[in-house]
């Protein structure tokens, strides 16, 4: 049977891995090197990489940063942020990646989707999707997407954005809830749920976790094929053995 | 000479393969130069992306008859997750898609019923005690990405079997040819052990 994943993310600005909270206030998490590093020996089932780096002009050392942490994991590892054509990606491919996600680009330039897909296939093509309640307290009102680290609404359904996505070419979903990133009360379950009905292709969901319970919800009632948690895991508060742990008492396949 | 020569046909992240070739201790490269390729001891066939495009890609090459000659020779042959699928004789993508025909059979979609593409790490069953299983723990998990798996006409051919809606075939081995549909370069200890094992083998699988 296939194992739920478990995914640390490490959300890289100049350099360094930092952590923000509700995409803002950025707090220092250590060298990507060694956290992947870590991460790969302490049974993490891939390794997902944000620049989140402002300025467009650091590329090759994205580059170099992908290279250097590719080289000390075993495990797939996908890395994101402000890849924008076909070459940018080319590039972080080569120095190691194994996917890559796209957020804004995706957006902006749908058709992105397919020509990735095309050129390196869909399983290396993430689509990653910042979603936040249209109404805070009532999920039947839907979901909005986001770009630019959540500064910009869209106008886009969420629903609609992962449907269409799946149709251009995308392999999986990164599900990011807004109202929930850096909150540690849950990941949204009814996002998840939704967005995993809407589409056929694994979702990944992100933004909210901060007890063991949560990742079993995203897992079940969410109907997640992954998880992905960035700070409860960088400071140390659970390891990623205790998430699996905890999750295969309760029943669910984990590696 | 080069003891395993991974097939660079401008398809994939080789280079993750060729890092694990050699965090097992076993020499390997990645190479596009035909005098590499037909001087190594062993060949890695890898692939990803689309079935027809990997094959126009390696027979642009003129490397699909190159692999022919080669395996004809005895060399010893890993195809790895669409290169897995590249040894049989016809993929259904995209319509029928000829493949190398070193083994009989076809590669068939998931069900639609399916997540798919089946991503992540899943149980291999040894359905035979195979030299590439050596050291690797019955029902080890692998990381596996695909939505298409193959079918083999020839029941022996079957090493090993994965379990996603249906029993496939996730290892193939006939005498000197092998595939395995996972990736063992990500697959951490399980992976390399098998790499490990394919890169010992004499010139028979």
């Amino acid at each position: 049977m296939l194992a739920k994943r478990i995914i640390p993310c490490l959300d890289v600005d100049n350099g360094r891995v930092v952590k923000g909270i509700r995409f803002v206030s950025l707090v220092d998490a250590g060298d990507p090197v060694e956290q992947g590093k870590r991460y790969d020996a302490e049974g993490a089932d891939e390794l997902t990489f944000l620049d989140i780096t402002a300025s467009s002009d650091k590329r090759d050392i994205v580059a170099d940063l992908v290279r250097r942490v590719a080289d000390e994991v075993f495990i797939p590892f996908t890395v994101g942020g402000g890849l924008r054509t076909v070459e940018d990606i080319r590039t972080i491919l080569r120095a190691g990646a194994d996917k890559i996600t796209l957020n804004t680009a995706a957006l902006e330039t749908p058709h992105l989707i397919g020509a990735c897909a095309e050129t390196f296939g869909s399983q290396c093509v993430v689509v990653a999707i910042d979603a936040r309640r249209r109404n805070a307290h009532e999920a039947s009102e839907g979901w909005e997407v986001y770009t630019h680290g959540g500064r910009r609404n869209v106008g886009i359904d969420a629903l609609e954005w992962a449907t269409r996505a799946q149709q251009l070419g995308a392999g999986e979903i990164l599900l990011t809830s807004m109202d929930r990133d850096g909150t540690r009360n849950g990941y949204d379950i009814e996002l998840t749920r939704a967005v995993s009905n809407a589409v056929r292709i694994p979702v990944i969901a992100s933004g909210g976790a901060g007890k063991l319970e949560h990742f079993y919800e995203a897992l079940t009632a969410g109907g997640a094929s992954a998880v992905l948690a960035a700070s409860l895991f960088h400071f140390g508060e659970f390891s990623i053995s205790e998430v699996k742990n905890y999750l295969r008492g309760r029943g669910v396949e984990v590696r | 000479m080069v003891q395993v020569a991974v097939i660079d046909y401008g398809v994939g992240n080789l280079r993750s393969v060729e890092k694990a070739f050699a965090a097992t201790g076993c020499e390997a490269v990645v190479s596009g130069d035909e005098r590499v390729l037909r001087g190594a001891d062993k060949l890695v066939l890898p692939g990803v992306g689309a079935f027809g495009a990997c094959m126009k890609a390696l027979s642009e090459r003129g490397f699909d008859q190159l692999v022919r000659e080669r395996v004809e020779e005895g060399t010893p042959l890993l195809g790895v997750c669409v290169g897995m699928q590249l040894l049989f004789e016809e993929s259904d993508e995209f319509g029928a898609t000829p493949g190398l025909g070193l083994l009989q059979g076809r590669v068939r979609r998931f069900d639609d019923e399916l997540v798919v593409p089946h991503v992540g790490w899943n149980r291999v069953t040894a359905r035979q005690s195979h030299a590439l299983f050596s050291a690797v723990a019955q029902d080890a998990f692998f990381y596996f990405v695909h939505s298409y798996y193959c079918e083999p006409k020839d029941q022996s051919v079957v090493a090993g079997e994965t379990e996603y809606g249906v029993r496939y075939a996730s290892v193939v081995a006939k005498a000197n040819i092998c595939g395995v549909q996972f990736h063992p370069e990500k697959s951490q200890e399980a992976g390399l052990q098998l790499l490990k094992n394919f890169a010992r083998l004499n010139s028979r699988c």
